[in-house]
């Protein structure tokens, strides 16, 4: 079954990973920012399931359990502070998030 | 085994295709309903790789929880549409020099790394397999985990109540 080879899962992933880094780097919405880290979340998912499968490990497995727990408790607080700010401020561009200076 | 080429490409398709709209689409909306479509080709490569627990949990987590909490925030940030751009210019070419450079370093690894072959093994149920590392070599990283998820919920709760204003 396992006919696809694991080097085109993390070609995948690394695509995926590599896709996430450009959303948080080029825009400017945090809401879009943050979905971009949750596609480099999913990348190292991908890549953890991937090498369990091929080396016959399943800690692989739970890792990816503890990956997602973490962001779901970063999905839960992020998504607070987001709209926290924007109930503030109006706004959810980054660039305007600046208010920690003096 | 032809079919089962053809599936891996389409659901590797539907996820870096979603991906990139997610990334890249003017539209945040847009974004987050294709964030779905990246979950759910992950699901399905996790389904490929014989992860069926993982599959599921990836479903009820990412689909059902975080991409629903993500929803709710879009909707509830109005005029969320005309957010300007602002130092786009300044900062996409170091943000492509350095991404670029990570994704050149991945694809080396990926490359080179002799990836030790093993025969596949048939695939097995993994979800009692998985409960017993949980409640066995992974107990204390499970429990901090309920730990964090708790404190999560306790920060989010107070972070997004309005605040009560006593005169």
């Amino acid at each position: 079954m396992n006919v696809v080879s694991v080097e085109w899962y993390l070609t995948l992933g690394a695509l995926l990973f590599t896709i996430g880094a450009l959303g948080v780097l080029l825009r400017r919405n945090v809401i879009v920012m943050f979905m971009s880290i949750e596609l480099m979340l999913n990348a190292v998912n991908l890549v953890f399931v991937a090498l369990s499968r091929h080396l016959h490990s399943i800690d692989g497995q739970v890792a990816v359990f503890f990956v997602m727990t973490v962001a779901a408790a970063e999905a839960a607080v992020g998504l607070a502070i987001i709209i926290a700010a924007f109930r503030n401020r109006e706004t959810v561009n980054a660039d305007e998030m600046n208010w920690l200076q003096g | 085994m032809q079919l089962a080429d053809l599936v891996f490409y389409l659901l590797a398709l539907l996820t870096v295709g979603s991906a990139a709209v997610v990334a890249f689409s003017r539209n945040v909306v847009y974004a987050a309903f294709s964030l779905m479509g990246t979950f759910l080709g992950a699901a399905g490569l996790y389904v490929f790789l014989a992860a069926d627990f993982v599959a599921v949990v990836q479903v009820l987590i990412y689909v059902g929880g975080i991409l629903v909490l993500m929803v709710f925030a879009v909707m509830l940030t109005h005029r969320i549409e005309d957010v300007q751009v602002s130092n786009r210019s300044v900062g996409t070419l170091p943000a492509l020099l350095v991404v670029g450079a990570g994704a050149a370093i991945l694809g080396y690894a990926v490359v080179t790394t002799p990836w030790r072959t093993a025969e596949p093994v048939p695939a097995e149920a993994t979800t009692r397999i998985i409960g017993d590392l949980f409640l066995g070599d992974y107990l204390l990283p499970f429990e901090l985990a309920s730990v964090v998820l708790l404190a999560a919920l306790i920060g989010a709760v107070s972070l997004s109540r309005k605040e009560l204003r006593r005169e």
